[in-house]
């Protein structure tokens, strides 16, 4: 016999704080509205019904930044962008991640040799948690990003401060 | 209205401010001196024959070798269905011209864009500011001799 079996009333169920916070947060995920370019176009077609983000929780893009968690960098970000990049990212309340999408958020993609104006690298201005490939990623891509941000968050604790 | 009946048109009013005209050719145009642009544009917007209602867009040419930088001026009438380009050269050192946008609005943002990568002034512009890079920016970026900066506030260029 268990040492609380029997005690409370059935349908109780044992868990750690530290799980129930990361499942209800890595299945509401609630995205930015924040387009740059292209990438923009593959992001809604995730959010849209064919690929249907909602499946995972992530399908309410929010219009500020106060209410969203997850920034998704889907475009070329330039200078004068990054600056406004930088304080959408401050304006997101804790815990906030950020999925760096497509070559141009990643390394400045097809700028990156002989273009004076993009930022090389979106990780130089904002901390990135996901980077997914492409040019532009299929949403199949996205989504795998997403899957793999939630098994980040998965493994968060509240006992210590957490870098992601 | 074939290029050259626009040249003819333009003679009277402007003969000694053009410099050379090109009335065959894949892009026909007129050349222009500086200072005489603006009424060159005022002509082409007003004359009943003409009417260049729509100016399609600015370029900007850079040429070292000849020290200038030279504007070309595409214009379209919507309503006779002709097309021309005004051609202007400016000094490369201090290029400056009188804005023709109180003759096209649409010219505003054009010659925004012509002062920001190329840096050419717009005289009596309403709102000469940079269009597309950040307001501290430092040059003009489409000049053949713009030195390729390494860093913009911390952000390095080539990491």
């Amino acid at each position: 016999m268990a040492l609380i079996e029997g005690i409370f009333e059935p349908g109780l169920v044992v868990t750690t704080v530290d799980w129930v916070l990361n499942w209800s947060r890595k299945r509401s995920i609630f995205p930015m509205t924040f387009g740059i370019a292209c990438c923009a176009i593959e992001m809604m077609a995730t959010g849209a019904a064919r690929f249907d983000l909602d499946r995972f929780g992530a399908g309410a893009f929010r219009a500020t930044p106060r209410q969203a968690d997850l920034m998704i960098v889907a475009g070329t970000v330039t200078f004068k962008m990054a600056e406004r990049l930088r304080r959408l990212w401050e304006q997101m309340a804790e815990p906030r991640f950020v999925i760096a999408m497509g070559a141009c958020a990643i390394s400045g993609g097809p700028y990156h040799l002989h273009a004076y104006h993009v930022v090389k690298g979106v990780d130089q201005v904002v901390p990135v948690d996901v980077y997914v490939p492409g040019c532009p990623p299929r949403p199949e891509a996205l989504i795998e990003g997403l899957m793999r941000l939630q098994d980040k968050i998965g493994t968060r604790t509240i006992a210590k401060k957490c870098e992601v | 209205m074939t290029p050259s009946e626009i040249i003819e048109i333009l003679k009277p009013h402007e003969g000694d401010g053009i410099v050379s005209a090109a009335a065959d050719g894949t892009h026909p145009h007129v050349v222009v001196k500086a200072q005489r642009l603006a009424a060159v544009a005022a002509v082409l917007k007003t004359d009943w024959r003409l009417r260049f209602d729509l100016l399609r867009c600015i370029s900007a040419i850079d040429w070292p070798a000849q020290n200038g930088v030279e504007l070309s001026y595409d214009l379209i009438s919507t309503s006779l269905g002709h097309a021309f380009a005004v051609k202007v050269m400016l000094d490369r050192a201090d290029p400056q011209v009188e804005s023709v946008a109180g003759v096209w609005p649409a010219a505003e943002w054009h010659e925004r864009e012509a002062f920001d990568l190329m840096g050419v002034t717009f005289l009596r512009h309403p709102d000469l500011r940079r269009i597309l890079l950040p307001e501290d920016w430092v040059g003009h970026p489409l000049r053949k001799d713009y030195p390729y900066p390494v860093a913009y506030k911390g952000l390095k260029l080539n990491p």
